[in-house]
């Protein structure tokens, strides 16, 4: 495994400066980079190699081969399961705009200063206290099965309701946490300047911690967002027909694993691009904003 | 909107009470911290008076309480005969009479320079954007920072940055600019650019307190200096006669440590 530690520049004996005399040429391919990247290459083949042989020979393999990935199941659950995700995504696109304005609300309501807005930091502190601590699946129950069993006259009887407030809930209290870091991370100097020109309380907020505040809390909003994705799963439980639930009727219909194999493939379609998309859009403000950031 | 445009603006507002600033009896402590004894100060229009003393003498902490961003204790702050320190006065007009510029310059690094310099026109003083963006234009040009209106502030020097940070105070055309040690975060050859920026100023008839420990500067360019001391003003007087002939004994080991470090 050493191998993955590719050679940058400062490997290369000949790019280091003598004292007197002219400075080292620079070669025109780096053959020291090159030799990094190709023993890498090769450490990295012969890994995956060896675990590969040692999971083919294992005595057990044919039959998780057959309860894992069975060609023929494949072929059968990936039109039920892949389409059932669309659920999925309604779900966490609902839930993450909700929650990315809920949340903010709350981090804002918890940093308001002063005495007399002691209720309001009060009652958000519960808010995220109680929804960080009671695990999400409760919530779904709670809401999904409780509310509509009250028997109210139009209340909502659609459990995909309930798993959108449920989701919403309880994500707002870890991400308004999210957010608060972010506020709290600018320097007060930031606020006095505005506040300085005459700024309202609320302009300084807006106009001049809140961009700040957001923009270095893109990478860990995504991390939560990621969770939320995969907790999507968790509304399977109050009757929503979702990818998860999906999964199982074809699991019970086939006796076999593969279609949850169909399912984690489906949610690493999914996160990783939103990853690479999130490490561009913070690479791109390094860029835009900072004289030394490449 | 020109530097005369905003003093003589600062100068009409002026006219119904009295001195541009007038502290009486200002009290501040942090805590058990006393950093302020009973300041008694007043600035006469253009006039420009220099704060000097030791680190943690409270020119910092006077500053801030003027700009209302510390709640003092005791005593009174008027601008321009109005108490902007009593009951229920609006702090954010308030502050827009006042401008501040902070030694950490203090941009939103977020913002171009432009915008940097226009927010609080637009949004604390209801300018039109047309109307913000070319008086912000013009005031950048002024101090040679026209070819910077769209960079970002990392991108520029510390000089540039301050130069940007007074122009952004200028914006909202202050009766009276606070600078509170601004050219500290500096590199020494980059303090000469801000400084002549502050001479500019004071010729135009800028009224100006500032907290510096550039005393050639302050002898140049001061109507006044102010020496603090303990938290209260130890001694005041004329430039040349604050530097040559001190009084009190305090003032004189001050003077004679800032001799000694070469930076008279």
């Amino acid at each position: 495994m050493s191998g993955l530690g590719i050679g940058g520049p400062l490997d290369s004996g000949d790019l280091i400066l003598r004292s007197g005399g002219r400075p080292p040429v620079r070669p025109r391919f780096d053959q020291s980079a090159l030799r990094s990247t190709l023993v890498a290459l090769i450490s990295t083949v012969v890994f995956f190699a060896f675990v590969g042989f040692v999971v083919v020979n294992a005595p057990g393999w044919s039959a998780v081969q057959q309860s894992f990935f069975n060609g023929r199941v494949w072929q059968e659950s990936v039109p039920d399961v892949v389409p059932a995700f669309l659920t999925n995504v309604q779900l966490f696109c609902i839930a993450e705009v909700l929650i990315l304005i809920l949340a903010l609300a709350i981090a804002v309501m918890r940093s308001l200063p002063g005495p007399v807005l002691f209720p309001v930091r009060l009652i958000t502190t519960i808010y995220v206290d109680f929804f960080r601590a009671v695990p999400g699946v409760l919530i779904i129950y709670i809401l999904g099965f409780g509310i509509p069993g009250l028997g109210i006259a139009g209340v909502p009887t659609d459990p995909f309701f309930y798993a959108v407030v449920a989701l919403t809930l309880v994500y707002s209290a870890y991400v308004s946490e999210v957010y608060r870091a972010g506020i709290q991370s600018v320097h007060p100097s930031q606020e006095a300047a505005a506040r300085s020109l005459g700024l309202s309380q609320f302009q300084a907020l807006r106009y001049v911690v809140l961009p700040q505040a957001i923009r270095r809390v893109i990478p860990p909003l995504l991390n939560d967002f990621i969770g939320l994705q995969k907790d999507t799963v968790l509304v399977s439980y109050i009757g929503v027909v979702e990818v998860f639930r999906q999964a199982q009727i074809d699991e019970a219909a086939s006796f076999n694993f593969t279609p949850y194999v169909v399912v984690a493939l489906v949610f690493l379609v999914m996160t990783i691009p939103l990853a690479r998309f999130t490490d561009w859009l913070v690479a791109r403000d390094r860029r835009r904003f900072l004289a030394n950031a490449r | 909107m020109s530097v005369e445009a905003a003093s003589s603006r600062g100068g009409a507002a002026a006219v119904p009470g009295g001195p541009a600033l007038d502290i009486a009896g200002l009290w501040k402590s942090f805590g058990d911290l006393q950093v302020l004894r009973g300041i008694d100060l007043t600035v006469a229009e253009h006039e420009v008076v220099c704060l000097i003393g030791s680190s943690g003498c409270g020119k910092s902490t006077l500053l801030r309480c003027v700009n209302l961003l510390e709640p003092i204790d005791a005593g009174r702050i008027l601008v321009a005969g109005e108490e902007i320190t009593a009951q229920g006065v609006d702090v954010n007009r308030m502050r827009r009479r006042i401008g501040i510029v902070f030694q950490s310059f203090n941009l939103f690094p977020h913002m171009s320079v432009l915008h940097n310099v226009t927010l609080a026109p637009r949004k604390a003083a209801g300018k039109p954007k047309a109307r913000a963006e070319a008086d912000a234009t013009e005031l950048l040009a002024r101090f040679g920072l026209a070819d910077k209106r769209n960079e970002y502030p990392d991108r520029l020097s510390g000089g540039q940055q301050q130069r940007v940070a007074i122009v952004r105070a200028l914006a909202m055309e202050p009766d009276l600019l606070l600078l509170d040690e601004i050219t500290s975060a500096l590199d020494p050859e980059l303090v000469a650019e801000v400084l002549n920026v502050i001479r500019e100023l004071a010729r135009g008839g800028m009224t100006m307190v500032i907290a510096t420990h550039e005393m050639g500067f302050a002898r140049d360019v001061a109507n006044r200096v102010c020496f603090l001391d303990g938290g209260s003003i130890l001694e005041q007087g004329a430039p040349a006669d604050m530097f040559s002939h001190p009084r009190e004994a305090r003032t004189q080991q001050f003077l004679e440590r800032i001799i000694a470090a070469g930076r008279l």
